[in-house]
């Protein structure tokens, strides 16, 4: 095995280039467990915790430039009012210790369906910056990102940079299922943005199909129901029926698995719960700010 | 290859270090540091716990090579650290300008020094059984007096939450962790 240590972005790229088998290591989170228990011996690791870039984020004016490395408790301490998704998911990942040195980069590499992070990107709409020595910069949109399980859209010469996250313009949430409140590897979890300058609402669901998939029926469905009620103009509180047709919907779009973690009944049932759960608790907080405004005027 | 990093305030080499070699099998192995606890290796458990220029983190994650010239912090300086922190508390100035310890004791390997405030505390509440996750406790519950002095129950269990212990059920670290938060409030 061979360790890389580029000190810059530039020298990253040219040993992505040289050595396209190399393995990026950041936080080490999952990388080092897989060497750990020996299922990994890759000829190269290349150690992305000198460049610096990677831990810096912009916030700009639609949308957050986050840097592949910066780890999930600066995302909670600095981005809440930005990206409230990804900073409540960034809460329930595993401990402090974890937090401390795991970021979304690695999240999107490994690209697990039970990355806590992927939810919130989807739901609050993303693209992730990859790079490449021979052919630079290319977005790739989150929807596209996730290609089957633990594979993801990079190229091997390329590696992640950042992900373009966008401002949160309305509520969002964040709900996970597990066993207990820390270490948690999500039995299914499920991210919800409500996006009212577009008045769409963007759903993201992990660890119940082989991707982290969107519930792109259920959020039609909704958008549809709430633009035929008038509810984004009259802030009234959504009708159960709605809220149970959106639940069932975002239940039928998983294509989830039996495992040591939950049967795939459960996950389809607890998609259900939590989508209808995560609508009630954005949409009050929708109608809230907007009777907070109207009392204002 | 070779690896220099700082470890309890003291430069340190370690040679041969195979590319895949985790920071904790470094510090038991090959400096002679067992201090840091070796159970699950996947960051489930934090026995391994230390600071890497100051940030509690599982050592058993971060690759040997990352650490190069990096500061850690292990169980064995923690009582050195707390002393230093203290001290520069008290003259207000800032940590690396602080008085080293003196004396007998072995600020690098802990051999002789007197206990931290956390690990006194650890003691006299009774939060000791076993002891195997007691050095990845007292790193993290120390440095979570560090950033909050007067910390909630809640601050408690959120930051102790990657710490796993299979005795004591957690209420008698609990009575440590507040003890040695009364105890530093007192000193101030």
């Amino acid at each position: 095995m061979d360790f890389l240590r580029p000190a810059s972005w530039e020298e990253a790229l040219a040993a992505k280039a040289e050595h396209p088998t190399a393995v990026p290591i950041a936080g080490g989170t999952d990388v080092m467990v897989e060497i750990n228990f020996d299922h990994r011996r890759p000829e190269y690791l290349l150690d992305l915790n000198r460049v610096g870039d990677l831990y810096e984020w912009e916030v700009g004016e639609d949308s957050v430039r986050l840097g592949a490395s910066v780890p999930y408790a600066k995302i909670m301490e600095h981005l809440r009012a930005e990206l409230p998704g990804l900073a409540l998911a960034s809460h329930t990942v595993a401990s402090p210790q974890i937090r401390n040195r795991g970021g979304v980069g690695g999240n999107l590499g490994t690209a697990s369906p039970a990355g806590d992070a992927h939810p919130a990107l989807l739901a609050a709409g993303a693209e992730v910056e990859v790079q490449s020595a021979a052919r630079g910069t290319r977005l790739v949109p989150i929807d596209d990102f996730y290609t089957g399980v633990k594979r993801n859209a990079l190229q091997p010469d390329e590696l992640i940079r950042a992900v373009h996250v966008r401002k949160a313009d309305g509520p969002q949430q964040y709900s996970k299922v597990g066993t207990r409140n820390a270490m948690v590897i999500a039995v299914c979890a499920f991210g919800l943005a409500l996006h009212p300058d577009t008045r769409t609402v963007r759903t993201g669901i992990g660890s119940a199909a082989p991707t982290p998939v969107r519930a792109a029926t259920a959020e039609d469905f909704l958008n549809a129901a709430l633009e035929e009620g008038g509810f984004w103009d009259s802030g009234k509180v959504i009708t159960p029926s709605v809220a149970r047709q959106f639940a069932d919907l975002c239940a039928a779009s998983c294509n989830p698995i039996d495992d040591v973690r939950g049967t795939a009944g459960y996950r389809r049932h607890a998609v259900g719960v939590m989508a209808r759960r995560t609508l009630t608790w954005t949409w009050e907080s929708y109608r809230g700010t907007r009777t907070a405004s109207e009392g204002a005027a | 290859m070779r690896v220099k990093f700082t470890v309890n305030g003291r430069p340190q080499e370690a040679d041969d270090v195979w590319e895949g070699e985790s920071l904790l099998y470094v510090l038991r192995e090959r400096l002679g540091l067992p201090g840091s606890k070796n159970a699950c290796e996947q960051g489930e458990c934090g026995s391994c716990t230390v600071r890497l220029d100051g940030v509690p983190v599982c050592s058993c994650l971060v690759a040997a090579g990352q650490v190069e010239g990096r500061d850690v912090v292990t169980v064995e300086g923690l009582a050195d650290h707390a002393r230093r922190r203290a001290a520069a508390g008290a003259r207000g100035t800032s940590l690396p300008d602080a008085q080293q310890a003196r004396g007998g004791a072995d600020s690098h390997t802990g051999e002789g020094t007197e206990l931290s405030p956390v690990q006194q505390a650890f003691l006299d509440a009774g939060a000791v059984q076993c002891g195997f996750c007691t050095p990845g406790l007292l790193v993290a519950a120390d440095e979570l007096l560090e950033s909050h002095p007067n910390p909630s129950d809640e601050d408690v269990r959120e930051a102790l939450s990657g710490n796993l212990c299979r005795c004591t059920g957690y209420e008698k670290i609990m009575d440590a962790v507040r003890l040695a938060a009364a105890r530093q409030g007192e000193a101030v």
